[in-house]
């Protein structure tokens, strides 16, 4: 057979697109101006897909709960918390985290969690959204 | 290579490290005469990462993280292998119900990755549509790992001792529905790679790879079962759980009734092995026990335990492109192991691209390429570098430095 693959072809121009939708209904022409639209109400933005459940997103960090024993430090992979001695907290640095989740699993007193959050780009790795403390 | 093949009618083309057609990293130096192509040369490293070096200052749990960004597809398996070598060591016994759930975390894995290539191998002889069928049901796939593991890519499931998350009764409807969807979509995927006449006539009697090389050159995973060799970790060491699973070894006569080592032949390898996969997990889900998924679940204890531990492992899996070796020793002093060495299947399937391209015309390289499934990044951790510069040795020059040591010596 040489055109097995029409009838899927033609059958997918009647069904919905399988891709997620991108976030504009058309690629806005400044990215910048779009998102500040949004921000003020003007534009819409069509919501990503939600996540499942024990998606392992942001790090959320209980400050009062930490009782500063340095184990996640100790397991961390990709060395993203930083020991404050002063307070005897923790800092942890979510652009270099690679969301494993580990530090959750050893803390004694359930301090960390992971939250659904994802959409992190930033232009600089020490914004105020990108650390954790 | 022979001195009569290089005469005035041949000429040479170099193809990458960097070029549209490759997905990653590689280069070759192709010896053309006319339109065959008379010798191939393959140079590796230019992905260098430095992986085992950064794994000497890390713990093992550490690196289970470090180990599953060596490759990105076979994110599952390179920790798997290296958690084996860690439990070897250690002598770590893995409660029964993760030993089955190590197996379906694999077999998803094997069957996302073959989609994939399927996907790859398609696009590569310029068949499209069939690349975003497969990637379609591919993300199904990755939905569904992403379901169970947490991520979509990274899954981080894997612990040494055990697994991190179990598969409740509650995910199980949400599983079957998934590998109902998945046998749907084989049948389908089948009927386009093996009716379809564009398929057939591009991957029929290309790229040969005899059993008699595939043996020579040790090739290892679809590419070598797909020559005719029966080799398959899984079978021959029955790791994880896969002793108590029905399992044979899958070979491409199992549906044509020979076995000829061309790239049609490879792709029925990996469409019978997506079938062998779903059935796989469909026989853990039905005989897995109950009961813990981890042996140590305190950490730390886990980590004082391993830092006491004197002795070497060697952990195989087979992933999706064939045998990965990992190979750990501690020497009991420090928290990280003394030595950490990965074998990855590409590093094997390298060599049998040579009598595979060998004969054959430019414009079936890159299918001849794909058709091993390779994955360079993996590969690479040896790199020779002096003065900021690559440094290599041909077969002559060291020739002349081992004659000058005598000399020397000789003084």
């Amino acid at each position: 057979m040489r055109f097995s693959m029409l009838p899927a072809v033609f059958a997918q121009m009647f069904k919905k697109p399988w891709t997620n939708k991108f976030p504009a209904k058309y690629a806005p022409a400044n990215t910048t101006q779009f998102l500040a639209d949004v921000d003020e109400g003007i534009a819409e933005i069509i919501p990503p897909v939600p996540t499942p459940n024990g998606f392992r997103g942001k790090i959320k960090y209980d400050k009062v709960k930490c009782n500063g024993c340095q184990l996640c430090i100790k397991v961390c992979p990709c060395e993203a918390i930083e020991f404050k001695k002063k307070e005897k907290k923790i800092k942890i640095y979510i652009a270099r985290c690679c969301f494993c989740s580990q530090c959750n699993d050893i803390c004694p007193v359930n301090c960390l969690t992971m939250s659904d959050e994802f959409l992190l780009a930033d232009t600089d790795p020490y914004s105020k959204d990108l650390i954790v403390e | 290579m022979n001195q009569e093949a290089t005469t005035k009618t041949s000429y040479q083309i170099p193809i990458g490290p960097i070029h549209p057609a490759l997905k990653e990293p590689v280069h070759f130096e192709f010896e053309i005469s006319g339109e065959r192509i008379v010798d191939v040369s393959v140079k590796l490293g230019h992905v260098h990462r430095g992986i085992e070096w950064a794994s000497r200052k890390r713990n093992p749990i550490q690196i289970l993280y470090l180990a599953e960004r060596i490759c990105g597809i076979c994110s599952y398996c390179h920790p798997a292998a290296f958690a084996l070598a860690v439990e070897t060591a250690a002598d770590i016994q893995i409660p029964e119900r993760a030993e089955y759930l190590r197996v379906i975390q694999g077999e998803l894995e094997r069957i996302t990755s073959h989609i994939l290539w399927a996907g790859v191998a398609a696009h590569e002889i310029g068949f499209d549509t069939v690349l975003y069928l497969t990637w379609q049901i591919r993300e199904r796939a990755l939905d569904l790992t992403e379901y169970l593991t947490g991520n979509r890519v990274t899954k981080g499931i894997m612990t040494i001792g055990g697994i991190r998350r179990d598969i409740t009764k509650d995910m199980l409807p949400r599983v079957k529905k998934d590998l109902q969807y998945f046998k749907d979509n084989f049948e389908k995927l089948c009927h386009i790679f093996l009716d379809d006449k564009t398929v057939g006539m591009r991957s029929q009697g290309a790229g040969i790879l005899t059993k008699k090389d595939a043996l020579k050159l040790c090739a290892v995973g679809p590419t070598a079962r797909a020559s005719g060799v029966k080799k398959d970790v899984r079978v021959d060491t029955s790791y994880f759980a896969y002793g108590d699973l029905n399992l044979k070894y899958i070979t491409p006569d199992d549906l044509t009734g020979n076995v000829n080592g061309d790239v049609y032949d490879r792709i029925i390898q990996r469409l019978l092995e997506i079938d062998q996969s779903i059935d796989l997990i469909e026989q853990c889900i039905d005989k897995m026990p109950s009961g813990d998924i981890v042996a140590e679940p305190d950490i730390q204890k886990l980590l004082n335990q391993l830092k006491k531990v004197k002795g070497e492992g060697v952990g195989r899996h087979e992933a999706p492109r064939g045998e990965v070796i990992h190979y750990v020793k501690f020497d009991g002093k420090s928290d990280s192991p003394y030595t950490w060495k990965v074998r990855a299947p590409t590093y094997n399937n390298i060599l049998p691209w040579i009598p595979m391209l060998i004969g054959e015309q430019i414009a079936d390289i890159p299918i001849v390429a794909a058709s091993t499934d390779p994955c360079m990044s993996c590969t690479n951790r040896v790199a020779i570098v002096s003065d900021g510069r690559k440094y290599e040795l041909t077969k002559e020059q060291l020739h002349k430095l081992s004659v000058e040591k005598t000399r020397r010596l000789m003084k």
